[in-house]
């Protein structure tokens, strides 16, 4: 468990917290957010994490002050990307070090309104679009600590606003960079669907290179209004020497409906609290998690699906695989509020262990305070079947290549419901690379 | 030259338990063998043997291909080396499609020193011989998209596995019970399937209780066990014989086998196969 004590902060002390306002250009309502964050961030790294959320997370290790937000990012830096050359994608905005090094968007989309692009630049230029929504509602800083700091000390990010019944009907990308040794990256994505809007956007972490230490802070938010329909999927593929600390947040009105989508395959150590809040009623979610841990990685969600209203609808399915000495924690909950009559609500985890050493941890809950509602959870948790393994062998599959094959199809019940092709073929891939096979 | 299974003297435990007492037999490619004889008679130890499963322990004996032991060759190598167990419980892998499942098995068969990764036969030759192998099965071709055995009837799992039979064309094919459980136009669909394949490149061990699949596979001898031993050899007239009288006359002509078999049925319930 993080103490006060065990964060001797230097890169984000007041001082350093002063130093880098003075390096912004922002808006004051801007500043005056993050210096209330600041404070907040301050008062909780003294307070211990949410237990319930934390108790099977071991951040003993975690040293804040080996990391630093970086000057200037090397916008140079070669990037190995999963999904950037898989598609014609209508806009692509790229950070490095929590910078934003590009920012592109097709034309027939600017002109119906459509914004994609730098948070720093954003919050400038279209302050009114951005400012009801940035941290206030999806993720407030006042969570934990975590939050807080992201809050206070975030550089850049990715914004999609879509104007109102404007569907934008091509894929978006997002690459979230790390390139300098011991860089940290507080970037944040802010989704903002008007009404009836609709929009995909494939976002992506990634490592320059496989050796350098890093830091995510990290926030998302997505924003739906009544009727709005977004696909968003997060591939987080870190390389292993990475910390990943992210609030992630959808919000959905009324018969919107939002397909998420996240990957962990990097990282050190991840912590993900992934919330969905159905707010109107007739609003829909389907949440899809793919996760791979191996070696020493620890790979950790804290999941919540929150019924606010009556016929809403969520629906989570996480698979994970674990190998070596790798870790994976998921504590899920469905929350259904009084009001929220005619809920249905499904989480499901099923992990699968490949080594003796390895891990899971899957605890599923639910609070419900309807009484007219349908909510069912479930996890299971095991090891990879020998009498699958003895069939595939039998039909001249090396053991090796048997259990490569059983992981593969253990994931493809949740790439089934992965609605964009090239994220289920990226997936794919990313999986096979991992077992060690593929790639050509 | 035709390649040799040479089974000799096995004696197999599962769990420290005797079950097979001395088997003894060969199958040259081109014939057909059928093996009969009651539950718990060690029929289908003696083809998980056959294949390497693991929880099979050989205590004594040898098994041979043209000279080569296989007793410890995992299932991989022995499936590589040409045999091939069409499972009386197929097993049901899930998320992995069948015709996937089928080209890394196809590739691995025919190339047997293929290493994982390296490439796999041509997607569209292999496609059109799945689609004509499952034609002549009578199967819908739309099987090779879904996953393996995931959801199928007992009589789809069977003729899937004879699908595989035919597209992986073993030396040694051990079919067990595969006419079991199956209504009899499957079983013809079956015996006909099994007919077209078996030919002077195969040898076929058929384990079976009834007699359709035989109709259409004559076998050349039959075999009977009883207690974990073959206690008698014969032509297709004897699985005939113990098709219409069933095992009574064979326990009367072999005592010791019968009391042995008795004693095991006191002390625990019948052996049954890994599911």
């Amino acid at each position: 468990m993080l103490t006060a004590d065990s964060i001797p902060s230097t890169s984000f002390d007041a001082a350093a917290f002063e130093q880098f306002l003075a390096t912004r250009t922002e808006p004051a309502w801007v500043t005056d957010l993050r210096r209330g964050a600041y404070e907040t961030y301050r008062e909780l790294v003294a307070t211990e994490l949410d237990p319930e959320e934390w108790k099977r997370v071991d951040i003993r290790a975690f040293r804040p002050e080996k990391f630093a937000i970086p000057v200037a990012s090397q916008s140079a830096a070669a990037f190995g990307t999963l999904l950037a050359d898989r598609a014609e994608f209508a806009g692509v905005v790229s950070h490095v070090d929590g910078n934003c090094s590009r920012a592109t968007l097709a034309e027939k989309w600017t002109k119906q309104g459509v914004l994609f692009g730098n948070l720093s630049e954003m919050v400038q230029l279209h302050g009114d679009v951005l400012r009801p929504h940035l941290l206030t509602s999806a993720v407030k800083p006042e969570t934990d600590r975590f939050s807080a700091w992201h809050a206070a000390f975030w550089t850049g990010g990715t914004v999609l606003y879509v104007p109102r019944n404007v569907q934008v009907t091509e894929p978006l990308y997002s690459l979230i960079g790390l390139a300098a040794e011991g860089a940290a990256d507080f970037s944040h994505t802010l989704i903002i669907l008007e009404e009836g809007a609709s929009a995909t956007l494939l976002e992506e972490t990634s490592s320059a290179s496989p050796k350098s230490t890093g830091l995510h802070v990290g926030a998302v938010e997505l924003l739906l209004a009544p009727r709005s329909n977004l696909r968003y999927v997060q591939l987080q593929n870190w390389n292993d020497k990475v910390w990943h600390f992210a609030h992630q947040a959808g919000r959905v009105d009324r018969d919107a409906s939002l397909q998420w989508t996240v990957a962990g395959l990097g990282a050190k150590l991840a912590h993900i609290h992934q919330d969905v809040f159905l707010d109107g009623k007739g609003a829909a979610a389907e949440v899809n998690g793919v996760t791979f841990a191996t070696e020493r990685q620890v790979i950790s969600y804290y999941t919540q699906q929150t019924h606010n209203a009556p016929n809403t609808r969520s629906d989570l399915l996480y698979k994970d695989v674990v190998r070596d000495r790798a870790r994976c924690i998921w504590r899920g909950m469905i929350k259904v509020a009084k009001d929220a009559q005619k809920t249905d609500g499904y989480q499901r985890n099923d992990s699968l262990l490949m080594s003796e050493e390895c891990r899971a941890d899957a605890i599923p809950g639910l609070e419900i305070e309807a009484d007219d509602v349908r909510c069912t959870h479930g996890a299971t948790c095991g090891r990879v079947d020998e009498e699958q393994l003895f069939y595939c062998m039998c039909r001249g599959l090396k053991r090796s290549e048997a259990m490569h094959m059983i992981v593969e199809g253990f994931f493809q019940r949740v790439y089934d419901r992965i609605p964009v092709e090239i994220v289920r073929e990226t997936l794919g891939q990313a999986v096979e690379r991992k077992l060690g096979i593929g790639g050509e | 030259m035709s390649s040799l299974l040479k089974i000799t003297d096995l004696h197999v435990s599962v769990d420290e338990k005797p079950i097979l007492k001395g088997v003894s037999l060969e199958i040259r490619q081109g014939e057909i063998h059928a093996l009969m004889g009651p539950n718990g008679s060690g029929k289908s130890t003696l083809a998980y043997t056959l294949v390497g499963h693991p929880k099979y322990e050989i205590t004594s004996g040898t098994i041979e291909v043209d000279g080569a032991p296989l007793n410890d060759l995992d299932p991989c190598e022995r499936a590589r080396l040409g045999l091939f167990l069409a499972f009386q419980y197929p097993v049901t892998i899930p998320g992995v499609k069948v015709a996937d499942f089928l080209r890394h098995a196809v590739t691995n068969i025919r190339n047997p020193a293929r290493k994982e990764g390296e490439g796999l036969i041509p997607m569209r030759d292999f496609r059109k011989e799945l689609k004509e192998r499952m034609e002549g099965l009578g199967m819908d071709v739309e099987f090779a998209r879904r996953y393996l055995n995931e959801g199928f009837s007992g009589g789809e799992k069977k003729r899937m596995e004879i699908l595989q039979l035919a597209m992986l064309q073993p030396k040694f094919a051990i079919l067990d019970e595969t006419d079991s459980g199956l209504d009899s136009d499957a079983v013809r669909v079956v015996s006909e399937g099994l007919q077209k394949l078996a030919g002077p490149q195969m040898g076929v061990l058929i384990i079976t209780h009834h007699e359709r699949l035989l109709e259409y596979n004559v076998p050349q001898f039959t075999h009977v066990m009883l207690a974990g031993k073959i206690v008698e050899t014969g032509d297709a007239s004897l699985a005939h014989e113990l098709h219409n009288h069933g095992y009574a006359t064979v326990r009367q002509r072999h005592p010791t086998e019968a009391a042995e078999e008795q004693e095991r049925e006191k002390t625990a319930p019948a052996a049954t196969a890994v599911r």
